[in-house]
């Protein structure tokens, strides 16, 4: 039989700080003594002549949460991934419950009670949830049946425990990313896990649905679990963790508790220099005319009546909760997805249905919500991702100049900073941040009248995405009109010039730059009846 | 199936426990689906020509489908891992060939004696394929395809111009497909207890979905700690032993066996699983789809045969079913997909 009845007893003869969570507090929560449960020390992984990880050192106590911290390349995927029991050190340490152990694959991690829940969960959309988190051990009856009434039971009881109505039974297809990281974290559960190592859970979350992970995260603190926590998003970690580790270019940094340490500090380590705190502020021209006018677009049961316009010179952001539907507008107006009824408009041109051709061909660039599988074509090259949008210029007789090519790349590489060996390196060698600018880079070699950006600093580094919004600001001021559609409050707060609010598919709210404040958006993205989880 | 009821329970989990699952319910629905294809065709035919529901003719068809019901088995349990197995019908030839020989080159041979050559030849070119997929880590239609063609040369080059005619085979084994109990074949029997064991086992051992899991999503499979490698391989050889017995049944069943037997099995076999609902991208489906498609197919077959129409529309038929087959499953499961996303969304 599974532990998964039993995961609380481990905890119960430690301290645990139960009671003393207060739920959505902005403070770090108070630390917790516990014992040292997994210590990873001195690190080191090459991947050929890459040296990915220099030193890699981490100690995680029972009953707290540790903010994982570093821009894109500091080396926290591939520390994760050595806990995890896919990447084997070079060399150094790991100490699992004050035992040097060696993880030779992912079950050998699970076995030494290390569960990781990945960004973009890994579930078997086919099978169903109480066999996702049991595959490969589900309960046995005689004749080592598996006991499917049993499998049931059990994740039911921990749904219930982290007080989450998944049904067991229902198969993981269409599960949102915020479920299918509740699976993930059942299936920790189930496995009796102490150390639960969460890699960016929070970036495809809206923000109720990070408050609903923030409960389940302080319900395994409270049982004694350790929880590596990794997040770009320094509000959270303070919300959320206790003490901190910061690592840069591969070395561990510093580790301490958050009580003693600000925003500014975790930002100093991450970089190694200041950078402005907040975005660039927007709004400083005065708008053009209305370069983009969508007017009553509806999809059955995805979207309905959404009117608005975005003006030259504009930074308009589409916000509200993931599902909400407005990636689905986007995409609607980009013509990669039909509608039923409505129209677009781009510079007095009515926009044909469901052709990117068009919308293309009028003036509109669509950076996706996806780079890796939207954005990018990851086996080619970084002059060729950049050049994919204006073959059509760049050929001569049918025949794609690599000159020309090379010309527009290396131009573009030069103006957004992109940071890339060669030019004929394939894309996927580049770091998140670099390979989003290459995909900028991409429709702003077109000359854009509409840049449409969904989500454009998902999971980049700090330094990258103040870059990123420098360069939608700098856009807008050269006559762009950009619609921008964000999770992150202070994203679009400190970016935009207007703000509009989608709930349920509708258009729910409008905010000027000014009127605008977190609060405001959110109670509108979430509407009167339902409250924060 | 409305949205309705598919919306309607939500996210109550209460006791936590639903003794179907909506999945459960839309492969049972799929699984209906061929039932009435298979009644609609038995239907119209019997009222244009009444012999059809002949007893003859409904052992007739039931014999006929056994082969083709023995490797849908086989290769479901294969293509629900991403995989697929086109060396099927090669290997059912050869087999076919070697195993009925065997009653020349040593007279007086017992029945299960030849019928474990069969499975052991079988056995054999499905290692072959398993160690070349799994452990070669080359995509399964590459191999197959290749394999395909490599065994049906072998098969070729032994048997030449030769041919094993029923004359030269003991009146026992040609009896095999003939003998009925209260008039139901008893080969078709045991092919059906065979197909049942084989659906318990994909449902009940946790071997058994672990080929779903890998069919479902191979990475995630390789990070739960599944044997990916191992799973595949068994896959491949199952397909390939069951081809191995299916050569022996199809030696007894038709008598004359020459190099080109079984050949274009493997594509009617792998229609039938995918009419069947088996998801050709692997991670769903029953064996028991599988085998009433092998039975539609079977069906099929002899409804225009017996309606006098040319078997060239038979294959037509066939094609256009694959198409509607494959556009249902589409369907289905953008259907499933947004229904589930609503159940979860529209919660608390």
């Amino acid at each position: 039989m599974s532990a998964a009845g039993d995961v609380a007893g481990d905890g119960q003869d430690r301290e645990t700080p139960a009671g003393d969570v207060a739920p959505g507090g902005t403070g770090p929560e108070p630390r917790s003594p516990g014992e040292v449960v997994l210590e990873l020390r001195h690190a080191v992984k090459s991947f050929g002549a890459v040296r990915a990880l220099v030193d890699g050192s981490v100690e995680l106590r029972a009953g707290e949460v540790h903010a994982l911290l570093g821009e894109n390349g500091a080396g926290k995927s591939t520390l994760v991934k050595i806990l995890a029991g896919v990447y084997q050190p070079d060399s150094g340490t790991l100490l699992v419950g004050g035992q040097p152990v060696t993880l030779h694959s992912p079950a050998a991690a699970k076995a030494a009670g290390i569960a990781v829940i990945y960004q973009e969960p890994t579930l078997f959309p086919d099978l169903t949830v109480a066999e996702n988190m049991f595959i490969g051990r589900q309960p046995l009856r005689s004749g080592r049946r598996i006991d499917r009434r049993e499998m049931r039971e059990e994740a039911a009881k921990i749904f219930k425990r982290l007080g989450v109505p998944l049904d067991p039974a229902r198969i993981a297809r269409g599960l949102s990313i915020a479920d299918q990281q509740v699976v993930e974290i059942g299936k920790a559960l189930s496995l009796d896990a102490r150390v639960i190592v969460m890699d960016e859970p929070t970036a495809a979350l809206s923000a109720a649905e990070v408050d609903r992970l923030f409960d389940v995260v302080r319900t395994l603190r409270a049982d004694g679990a350790a929880v590596l926590f990794i997040s770009h998003r320094l509000e959270e970690v303070f919300a959320i963790c206790q003490r901190a580790t910061v690592m840069r270019d591969g070395k561990h940094v510093l580790t301490d508790d958050l009580t003693g340490l600000s925003a500014a500090d975790l930002v100093r380590a991450m970089v190694g220099r200041e950078l402005a705190a907040r975005p660039p502020e927007a709004g400083a021209g005065t708008p053009g005319e209305a370069v983009l006018t969508v007017d009553r677009l509806t999809s059955e049961g995805v979207f309905t009546d959404i009117s608005f316009t975005v003006r030259s010179g504009e930074v308009v952001a589409l916000a509200g909760l993931v599902g909400s539907g407005r990636s689905e507008v986007a995409r609607a107006i980009f013509g990669i997805d039909r509608y039923d009824a409505g129209a677009v408009t781009v510079r007095g041109q009515d926009l044909r249905r469901a052709s990117p051709t068009a919308a293309m061909a009028t003036g509109i660039g669509f950076v996706p919500e996806d780079r890796r599988q939207q954005g990018l074509v990851m086996d080619m090259s970084v002059q060729q991702n950049v050049a994919l949008a204006s073959l059509g210029r760049l050929a001569r007789g049918g025949l794609i100049r690599s000159s020309a090519e090379r010309a527009l790349a290396s131009d573009w590489a030069v103006r957004l900073k992109i940071k890339y060996g060669r030019l004929t390196d394939p894309v996927a060698m580049l770091s998140g941040g670099n390979q989003q600018k290459v995909v900028l880079a991409k429709w702003l070699g077109r000359g854009p009248a509409v840049l449409i950006v969904d989500e454009p600093t998902r999971g980049i580094d700090v330094g990258t995405k103040a870059e990123v919004h420098h360069l939608l600001a700098e856009l807008a001021r050269g006559g762009v009109g950009i619609l921008m559609i964000s999770s992150e409050l202070p994203e679009v707060l400190g970016v935009s010039d207007r703000i509009l609010v989608m709930r349920e598919g509708r258009l729910v709210a409008e905010f000027s730059h000014a009127s605008a404040t977190e609060e405001a958006i959110m109670s509108a993205a979430m509407g009167q009846h339902e409250e924060a989880a | 199936m409305s949205a309705a009821t598919l919306r309607d329970p939500a996210g109550k989990v209460a006791g936590g426990v639903r003794a179907s699952t909506l999945a459960e319910r839309v492969f049972r629905i799929r699984e209906s689906g061929i039932i009435v294809v298979l009644a609609v065709f038995v239907l119209v035919t019997t009222l244009v020509q009444p012999r059809f529901l002949s007893l003859a003719n409904i052992q007739f068809i039931l014999v006929d489908t056994t082969v083709f019901a023995l490797l849908a088995l086989g290769e479901t349990m294969v293509v629900v891992t991403r995989n697929v197995d086109l060396s099927i019908g090669s290997v059912l030839g050869l087999s076919a060939y070697l195993s009925a020989n065997l009653f020349t080159v040593s007279p007086g041979i017992p029945i299960p004696v030849v019928f474990l050559a069969g499975l052991g030849i079988g056995l054999a070119c499905g290692l072959v394929n398993g160690i070349l997929v799994a452990g070669g880590r080359v995509p399964s239609l590459v191999v197959t395809l290749a394999t395909l063609y490599i065994i049906r040369g072998i098969d070729i080059l032994i048997v030449g111009g030769k041919e094993v005619v029923a004359a030269s085979l003991p009146g026992a084994f040609l009896q095999i497909p003939k003998a009925t109990v209260f008039g139901i074949p008893d080969i078709a029997i045991v092919v059906a207890a065979v197909i049942g064991v084989g659906a318990y086992y994909m449902r009940t051992f946790r071997s058994g979905r672990d080929l779903y899991a890998v069919g479902s999503n191979p990475e995630a499979a390789r990070l739960a700690g599944i044997p990916v490698g191992r799973r595949v391989f068994t896959a491949f050889c199952v397909s390939g032993g069951i081809a191995g017995v299916a050569g022996v049944l199809w030696a007894a069943q038709y008598g004359t066996i020459n190099s080109g037997a079984g050949t274009g099995y493997e594509l009617q076999v792998v229609s039938a699983v995918v009419v069947g609902g088996v998801a050709i991208f692997g991670g769903s489906g029953t064996v028991v789809g599988a085998a009433l498609g092998a039975l539609l197919l079977s069906t099929i077959s002899s409804a225009l045969y017996v309606l006098g129409i040319s078997p060239f529309w038979d294959q037509a038929i066939w094609g256009f079913l694959l198409i509607v087959a494959i556009a249902l499953d589409q369907t289905i499961t953008e259907r499933l997909t947004s229904a589930l996303r609503m159940r979860r969304t529209r919660h608390e």
